[in-house]
């Protein structure tokens, strides 16, 4: 790779360039709109059941069928919110792929055309 | 010669084959490493699964469930849900601007020399204590198994120690990942055999299961009680219970992210995609490995029972117990020496990060600048300080002896990982402004403060009655200044606010200007290192 992090004529380094490209704010932005609310939404899931469990134990004691009870419920409904937060991020990862790899692509080629010059 | 140990000899000598083939695969920094980044996403979450199921979730949580019921499904559910942060936050950040170690991403706009020595202290603490518990644990387990083969305590400590330092020493990184994933492997088969043998014994009906774990029957002082063990709080009772177990949840969602042992797998793979789908395998393994803790705890504490247990070894060996109970010696060998593949294979990757970090990080990056001076030194570096690390582990844990209070290492480890590390991650990645001394800062006070806060919890400070003598006695006899043992509730925000601090309290334009250059290497993978093969 040519020397990315010497500054051009203009005393922009390649990442100030693709820092301030509209792809990459792009990516930014469709990166932002998954994993704040998911991380936000896991972690208020997740502290919900010691807080449930630690404040709240009679309640969490109500038996739902035979001897099964809320506080095993909502323990193991926690896996399953992992899960699917796991694959809903795998396929939003795709589209961070595609954008991401034409940034890559843009960044590499503007350097070789100023290194041909 | 006993079941356990012929089986336990196949696993060695089948690891070994492994280390040997992989030794001549093994030249050359990134090869050592990382192997190579040649890593696939699946073997990738196999071998992080792996790393991460240590003995004491297989043994340790088993056991936990079996005697206390429902609060132990607790540590269950937080050891996979922490893996969302490592998805969402860490791992292709992580794989995209790093080379070996978490250093690494920080070095990027940072100044390299404190930070690098810093991060390099952190990830030797954590990982030096979890080894120590590791071995501890699995010298008493060793010795305990094997009773009657005259294995002691110290012939197995020191026996783990040398597996794991040929491993590390002549396979590095390649050899440690196909261990790991030989025994993530098996112990998945284990705990799935052991969960069919349990709804077997229930005639597979889970009403019947649940129904026996609401009156289990036990002896406490000579008192019969029967006690719904599907309940909470038999555990974390109050005043200070509940807050327990937040500070518990705290220290997995934060700490898993931030443990070396860990984030080094990352490099292991070619690029940040499949470190992606490598956690996603991860999580795959983890939880159903989690859910089924509950037919091995609740299936322990049913059908063997609290006081059998209790007399034929203690917690640790509810599930070995139960293998007996219900399928006889044969199987009992088979869940013995997977508990030996279990902690064998993660001392050896707990052995490759710290040395790595140390090597990487502190020999060439900090006392020599940034320069290899010869090439291979940085590798021949690791060798020798991974076989250090291991004669000091063998050392510590011979001297503390079977019966010392290690469980509180384990704690410490997750506490520095989240309190220390885990800050200066997230900062270095997401903020801007966040500078060299805002890194020192808060991962001297992050360590500090998860080290103080152990020092003077209940594992460390307690008023032991004269009768409890030795190893076993508290090492501060008084009441415990902090009321919990896991610090996280007040060390986690106590190493944010220390980088906040130091960051807004100095000017350091640099790191500033660089932001952008790690911006966009973590979030596009421009620049990132490479595997071996597209050279």
């Amino acid at each position: 790779m040519p020397d990315a992090t010497k500054p051009d004529q203009n005393g922009q380094s390649m990442w100030d360039r693709v820092a301030a490209s509209h792809e990459f704010r792009d990516l930014m932005a469709t990166k932002k709109i998954f994993i704040i609310p998911a991380f936000l939404f896991f972690l208020v899931y997740y502290f919900l059941l010691p807080i449930l469990v630690g404040y709240a134990p009679h309640f969490m004691s109500i038996k739902v069928w035979g001897n099964l009870n809320l506080a095993y419920l909502f323990a193991l409904s926690q896996f399953f919110m992992a899960w699917t937060i796991a694959g809903l991020y795998v396929r939003a990862g795709d589209d961070f792929d595609d954008i991401s790899n034409d940034i890559i692509e843009k960044a590499l080629k503007h350097e070789n055309s100023k290194g041909a010059n | 010669m006993s079941a356990p140990l012929i089986m336990f000899l196949i696993f060695i000598a089948i690891t070994l084959g492994i280390t040997y083939w992989a030794s001549k695969r093994s030249a050359g920094s990134s090869a050592y490493f990382a192997a190579g980044r040649q890593i696939r996403s699946w073997q990738n979450g196999v071998a992080v699964a792996g790393d991460y199921m240590s003995a004491a979730s297989f043994l340790g949580i088993a056991g936990i469930i079996a005697f206390q019921g429902y609060d132990g499904f607790m540590f269950s559910v937080g050891w996979l849900v922490a893996y969302l942060t490592v998805l969402l936050v860490i791992a292709e950040p992580l794989r995209n601007a790093g080379k070996y170690t978490m250093a690494d991403v920080l070095a990027y706009r940072l100044k390299p020399r404190p930070v690098r020595a810093l991060a390099s202290l952190s990830t030797l603490t954590v990982s030096t204590f979890y080894m120590i518990a590791q071995m501890v644990g699995a010298g008493a387990l060793v010795a305990l198994l094997l009773k009657g083969s005259g294995i002691s305590y110290t012939t197995a400590v020191v026996g783990v120690g040398i597996l794991m330092i040929v491993y590390v020493v002549f396979g590095g990184m390649l050899a440690t990942t196909w261990v790991q994933i030989i025994k993530a492997i098996l112990l998945m088969a284990g705990a799935f055999l052991l969960s069919i043998l349990v709804m077997a014994h229930f005639h597979f009906s889970f009403y019947a299961f649940f129904d026996a774990i609401g009156h289990v029957t036990y002896h406490d002082k000579g008192q019969e009680v029967v006690k719904d063990f599907l309940q909470p709080g038999l555990r974390y009772k109050p005043p200070y219970g509940p807050l327990e177990l937040i500070s518990l949840g705290l220290a997995l969602i934060f700490g898993t992210a931030g443990l070396p042992h860990i984030l080094v797998r990352f490099y292991t793979v070619p690029d940040a995609k499949t470190a992606r789908h490598s956690v996603v395998w991860a999580m795959a393994l983890i939880g159903s490995f989690y859910i089924m803790t509950t037919f091995l705890g609740f299936g322990a504490a049913t059908i063997v029972g609290r006081d059998f247990i209790g007399t034929h070894g203690g917690t640790n060996m509810s599930a070995p117990l139960l293998a007996q109970a219900l399928a006889g010696d044969i199987f009992f060998a088979f869940i013995c020496s997977i508990a030996f593949a279990t902690i064998l294979a993660v001392v050896a990757g707990l052995t490759i990060s710290a040395s790595t970090s140390f090597a990487h990080d502190f020999w060439t990056n900090v006392i020599h600048r940034g320069t290899e001076r010869k090439p291979g030194e940085e590798v021949r570096v690791a060798r020798i300080s991974a076989f250090v690390v291991g004669a000091v582990a063998i050392a510590i844990a011979i001297l503390l002896g079977p019966t010392a209070n290690v469980a509180f290492l384990v704690a410490l480890a997750f506490a520095v990982a989240a309190s220390a590390n885990l800050p200066v991650i997230v900062l270095s990645i997401f903020w801007r402004r966040f500078n060299t001394t805002g890194a020192v800062a808060g991962l001297a006070v992050g360590l500090l403060a998860s080290i103080g806060l152990i020092l003077v919890s209940p594992s460390l400070m307690a008023v032991d009655p004269p009768t409890v003598t030795g190893a076993a006695r508290h090492l501060i006899q008084a009441k415990a200044w902090f009321p919990l043992e896991n610090p996280g509730i007040l060390s986690i925000p106590l190493g944010f606010v220390g980088a906040i601090l130091g960051t807004l309290l100095s000017h350091e334009p640099s790191s500033t200007h660089k932001f952008n250059e790690l911006l966009v290497r973590s979030n596009t993978g421009l620049g990132a290192e490479k595997a071996i093969a597209s050279h």
